[in-house]
């Protein structure tokens, strides 16, 4: 039977990445559909009317939202290359960072680099304290998964390609070699995977982007000073 | 499995720490329930959930398991003998996950909403929202049930459960707020579903009574409007 997998996604979007990334280890073809989001298609609409968000994977016409809901699908639909780990107490422990990763370590990050005078000093306290865990979890390992790259490090992705961009911009270093030497070599390793640089946003993309979203973010009294 | 190889930590009034019992009496499971006081947090519920320090805590041979959703996946994944939470079809298990995320993520955080939002105008977003979020599970709920009782068919789910164990705090809030929630006109299967879940052998030991919540969602309350006095 002929298999039809579509992602709907933007160029940028860390979450998308996840899903492409686990469509490419799998080695399942699919299509990318690129959004606008600010005028999200008909189809987009019709296939996640709850969130209206990206990613969304189509699988034989049937939708799905929601990155790491979408990587579990993935993983039980495509028993080849398998993501997860076996034990179910590991898989308990990634699926936990995965969502400490959303609910926690990205927020935190993202405030670093949008917000400003004393607002960031504690946002960089907050993001070391989220982040001292990363390093941790890396302990004995070559990758959050072990050996191999795994769900968890698709998972946390986005750390290998936009704190660096974070960074670049409001000139700061938020992952420095003193205190994450186990999270440079992991964002290193990671970037070098042939695999995951199939699908790699583009750095400058990267840095032009957020450098107009920060732009809008900064209230108009402050721009005026 | 000696009853003391599982250990759940929590509180009777958490709608999270009864998820993690509903599922260990799915799977006859016998566990230690060891009440945790919260007020000073116990030195167990700091070593096993250093990073949240939060309820539920499922502790197995000495291994701790965190986040209540996760946590239900876990014994469903251990203890394969007895019935299962998640169904077989991928897809299937992907559209409860799906909703039990949109339960934590938006539902919660809307129901909690209405108890601490004040003022007329705020209060009646937070109503709108809840009111839109439950037309929405509504809706799922037709689709995953199929016309059988649960949403995860014949027997309760994984949704179910996420989104059941809200049910005592859902009344309550009723209560407290005089508004009907789940109501006849826009939610007939919910309220057929609700009563059903309750029922449930797995569930009517651990669901607390809508009147102790009211009572206790006092204490809250008064101690969060002492911190911040209506102006």
């Amino acid at each position: 039977m002929a298999e039809e997998v579509k992602v709907f996604r933007t160029w940028s979007s860390p979450f998308a990445f996840r899903v492409v990334w686990a469509l490419q280890f799998k080695g399942v073809p699919y299509e990318n559909i690129y959004e606008d989001l600010s005028e999200k298609s008909s189809l987009l609409l019709h296939y996640n009317p709850i969130h209206k968000k990206v990613p969304v994977l189509v699988h034989n016409g049937k939708p799905l939202a929601e990155s790491l809901v979408i990587l579990e699908y993935i993983e039980e639909t495509w028993k080849q290359t398998p993501l997860f780990p076996e034990d179910p107490y590991e898989r308990a422990t990634a699926r936990f960072w995965a969502r400490f990763g959303d609910d926690q370590v990205l927020p935190s990050v993202f405030g670093v680099f949008i917000k400003q005078g004393k607002e960031r000093e504690e946002a960089i306290v907050t993001a070391h304290g989220n982040l001292k865990y990363l390093e941790e979890e890396l302990r004995g390992k070559k990758f959050f998964s072990g050996e191999k790259i795994g769900f968890l490090d698709l998972a946390f992705g986005w750390v290998a390609n936009l704190v660096s961009v974070f960074e670049e911009i409001q000139g700061l270093t938020l992952i420095d070699h003193e205190k994450y030497p186990l999270l440079l070599a992991w964002i290193q390793n990671f970037m070098d995977d042939p695999i995951i640089k199939e699908s790699w946003p583009p750095r400058d993309k990267l840095i032009t982007k957020y450098q107009a979203l920060l732009g809008s973010f900064i209230p108009k009294e402050a721009a005026e000073k | 499995m000696a009853k003391s190889e599982v250990k759940l930590l929590g509180a009777w009034p958490s709608p999270f720490v009864m998820r993690a019992r509903i599922a260990l009496n799915i799977k006859a499971v016998e566990y230690e329930f060891v009440l945790e006081t919260l007020e000073p947090k116990s030195p167990l519920l700091l070593q096993s959930n250093p990073v949240y320090k939060k309820i539920p805590v499922l502790i197995h041979a000495d291994k701790p398991i965190c986040e209540s959703l996760i946590i239900v996946q876990y014994i469903d994944e251990v203890w394969t003998s007895a019935p299962s939470i998640l169904p077989s079809d991928p897809y299937d298990r992907a559209i409860q996950r799906f909703w039990a995320a949109y339960v934590d993520d938006k539902l919660f955080p809307t129901m909690r909403g209405l108890l601490t939002t004040q003022g007329e105008e705020a209060r009646k977003a937070v109503l709108d929202q809840l009111a839109e979020g439950l037309a929405l599970l509504e809706e799922a709920f037709g689709k995953c049930s199929k016309g059988k009782a649960f949403f995860g068919g014949d027997r309760i789910g994984l949704l179910d459960i996420a989104f059941g164990c809200m049910l005592g705090w859902l009344r309550a809030t009723e209560k407290i707020s005089g508004l009907k929630l789940l109501h006849e006109a826009n939610t007939p299967g919910l309220l057929k579903w609700a009563d059903t879940f309750c029922a449930d052998a797995a569930v009517k030991g651990v669901m607390p009574e809508t009147e102790k919540l009211v009572e206790f969602s006092k204490v809250i309350v008064a101690r969060m409007r002492g911190a911040h006095p209506p102006k």
